[in-house]
């Protein structure tokens, strides 16, 4: 078995892994799961701005609400059945997602984490302007009734863990595509050193304006799918946390490897879950571990494999 | 975290235990598998705000809840079973709420889930509790139960809601402080909510709203808005929450000095806020609406000083072992009678195990009326099983002295209006 074949085998086998899990996985780590999934393709599109391209965004929640609310509100306020609203949710965080580059790309280092991160607070306070139609911090429901798309009804905890095992397979399986062909070389030779890629020939702004708009697009569709399956759209999700949260999935994971996004949304969802179980001082035990892992894997765990083990893991 | 909250001793537990064993042997086969069902203690989920903002209201919901589960479980329990409470951090976050229903449900299988406050959270968990079918009882004082917007299996017996405060106000505000009120809120949900029903309660009294000033939810600085306070305002009507609240009042009375419009203001703004504290000053002579009298008043019913004691507040509101530690008292009793409601729920239907949250759910939207007692000590109230919402008195106090004193008490009928769903049309 070649390299290539064998990085393709391990990856298509986790998609293998978790479309099996549903049959076997208990209620409760069940709708875990589902949840999981929909977090890490989130994860997945702000890995290919951070992890692949080196543009540390402090914004995604921008992207995230974008597609959340684009399929909530055209739902609750146009009633479009869950296709079209899915679809303008997508369409809405890529234009967004275009908008704040063109903008924020004049911009590098510090400077792109304010920008990005001063334009999602003016989202998250747009969405509270709004509250006639958004309903500001308290949300709105998608009532099951509208939450069944071609005829399967997405409140069904079955077909929930299908349709997230679906846009995750599409996100996980796209970032993969990306990163071994030649535009995604090219944005981890960005990452490395973009004064050589340019002299080099590459027009790097147009580059890194693309995989802004992949990323949000990405970011956006799990935004949408979020809203569509769990129920419930709301202005916390626009806010700066949820900026902060893909951020720390991807670090712990492995920011720069396919498999560290949804490593690391795991990693993180079950730290809380389980440490919550054992003491109220949870964020203290998920602080602490979140130390331990900087300190012994600076790369996060994917890429503390990739490190010893697996060189040449995407 | 799991409690078992008992009343009885080990040792009074284990006598117990022996003879239910004993008892139990002589029992048919059947009779002895239907025993062991009903002896396993009743599971109440309870969703707590116990980081994040409402963590204040967490504690305290808490202790409530704590002491509540005391005397249920040392009268006897629920149909002689006892009740364990588990308690779960929703961070006061939309999205960790519904994991925590979740958990309930699927992990811990609950009989019910309890205990929400903040709106964000019950309207981010209650679609999954309804999936779930997982009754969901809510303290949450939001209109979101009684506008239809969620299901069938959450319901708010505890605590009125905030359509039915407000509106209950506008009489009492229009007779006797005035009918030009400008209203300061902050410019998300809760906000517009008072904007919306207050404005339209007034108007019907024959009063009108003069200015509405919203204020952004990031503001830390208010003197700025005052100047768009109309000249001939008589009443300023303000419900600022956060931590902004005390620069707020200071600067209120910084804009008016001695010659103020009455101020009226919901207590929200200064819940685990001690009145007495510097910069208050201000607010001596102002009304408040409480949803329960935080300082105990001159006429205190039984039921008040029981529900202190269990509870261990002082007569001013505060722990009793450690007066600093003010506690949010115009909400907290939501805990204490929605578990008694639980509890009659869970009696009249007959419950078994969570095959039976069906006929829980029926025997509650039964229910009509809760008389005042020691079940209901904030006083007495009607339950409309159609729109799964609570209907209670209301108070109004102003502060003399540095404490709040009761002046005018609602009727249930001034908070009353028209049904805006029908719940138990909905399927089980």
């Amino acid at each position: 078995m070649t390299a290539s074949s064998r990085v393709i085998v391990l990856h298509l086998g986790l998609l293998a892994l978790l479309f099996g899990l549903q049959f076997i996985l208990p209620a409760y780590h069940h709708g875990n799961l589902a949840r999981i999934m929909v977090l890490a393709s989130y994860a997945v599109g702000y890995n290919i701005l951070f992890g692949y391209t080196g543009l540390l965004s402090l914004g995604h929640a921008l992207f995230f609400a974008a597609g959340m609310y684009g399929m909530g509100l055209t739902i609750q306020h146009m009633g479009f059945t869950p296709a079209p609203a899915l679809i303008v949710g997508i369409v809405a965080g890529a234009f967004v997602a275009g908008a704040l580059a063109l903008l924020a790309l004049r911009t590098v280092g510090v400077s792109f984490m304010i920008v990005t991160l001063m334009f999602a607070q003016a989202g998250y306070l747009t969405v509270l302007y709004f509250g006639e139609y958004t309903r500001g911090d308290e949300g709105f429901v998608i009532q099951q009734a509208q939450r069944v798309l071609w005829g399967v009804d997405l409140s069904n905890a079955t077909n929930r863990y299908f349709a997230a095992w679906g846009l995750f397979s599409v996100s996980f399986g796209l970032s993969l595509w990306l990163v071994r062909s030649s535009f995604g070389r090219t944005l981890i030779a960005i990452r490395e050193n973009e004064e050589r890629v340019r002299m080099l020939g590459y027009d790097t702004y147009k580059h890194k304006l693309t995989a802004m708009i992949i990323s949000g697009t990405i970011s956006a569709a799990a935004g949408a799918f979020y809203g569509l399956l769990f129920g419930y759209a709301g202005a916390s999700f626009a806010s700066v946390q949820y900026s902060i949260f893909p951020l720390l999935w991807v670090l712990l994971g492995g920011a720069g490897t396919v498999l560290g996004p949804f490593v690391g949304t795991l990693f993180m969802f079950y730290l809380i879950d389980l440490s919550s179980g054992i003491t109220s001082a949870y964020l203290l035990i998920a602080g602490l571990a979140l130390v331990l892992l900087t300190l012994f894997a600076p790369q996060g765990l994917i890429g503390e494999i990739r490190r010893r083990f697996w060189k040449n893991l995407p | 975290m799991t409690k078992l909250i008992k009343g009885t001793t080990r040792r009074g537990a284990l006598k117990t235990l022996a003879g239910a064993a004993a008892g139990t042997a002589a029992l048919p086969l059947w009779a002895r598998y239907a025993q062991a069902q009903s002896s396993e203690p009743i599971k109440i989920g309870f969703q707590q705000h116990s980081t994040g903002i409402g963590a204040a209201y967490g504690r305290w919901y808490g202790r409530t809840t704590e002491a509540a589960v005391k005397v249920i479980n040392d009268g006897g329990g629920i149909n002689g079973r006892m009740i364990e409470v588990i308690a779960e951090d929703d961070g006061t976050d939309p999205k960790r709420g519904a994991e925590v229903v979740e958990k309930f449900a699927n992990q811990h299988n609950c009989d019910v889930a309890f205990g929400t406050l903040f709106s964000h959270v019950v309207i981010g968990s209650s679609p999954r509790a309804g999936e779930l079918k997982l009754p969901y009882f809510v303290v949450s004082e939001g209109h979101h139960v009684a506008s239809g917007m969620l299901n069938r299996y959450t319901l708010q017996p505890g605590i009125t809601d905030v359509k039915s405060q407000v509106q209950a106000m506008a009489p009492y505000v229009s007779e006797n402080l005035g009918k030009k009120v400008t209203m300061i809120f902050p410019d998300f949900a809760f906000g517009h909510d008072h904007r919306d029903f207050f404005s339209a309660a007034i108007e019907a009294q024959g009063g009108e709203v003069l200015e509405k000033i919203a204020i952004p939810p990031t503001e830390t600085s208010f003197t700025k808005y005052f100047p768009r306070i109309p000249r001939d305002t008589e009443v300023l009507y303000h419900v600022m929450v956060g931590p902004a609240v005390l620069t707020f009042v200071k600067e209120l009375g910084e804009f008016f000095g001695p010659s103020s419009p009455a101020i009226f203001g919901f207590i929200d703004s200064l819940e685990a806020v001690d009145i007495a504290s510097p910069g208050l000053e201000f607010l001596e002579g102002t009304y408040f609406w409480e949803g329960n009298p935080r300082y105990a008043q001159a006429d205190q019913t039984e039921y008040d000083k029981a529900f202190r004691a269990a509870v261990g507040v002082d007569d001013n509101g505060a722990s009793i072992s450690d007066p600093t530690d003010v506690s949010t008292y115009a909400h907290m009793f939501g805990c204490w009678e929605t578990l008694h409601v639980i509890k009659h729920g869970l009696e009249h239907s007959g419950y078994q195990g969570p095959g039976d949250r069906a006929k829980l759910i029926e025997a509650v939207e039964a229910l009509t009326d809760f008389p005042e007692g020691h079940a209901h000590p904030q006083g007495a109230k009607i339950f409309n099983g159609k729109t799964h919402q609570v209907f209670g008195h209301q108070y109004i106090s102003r502060v003399e002295n540095g404490k709040l004193v009761r002046v005018h008490t609602t009727s249930i009928e001034d908070t009353l209006y028209p049904d805006e769903v029908d719940y138990t049309t909905q399927p089980l």
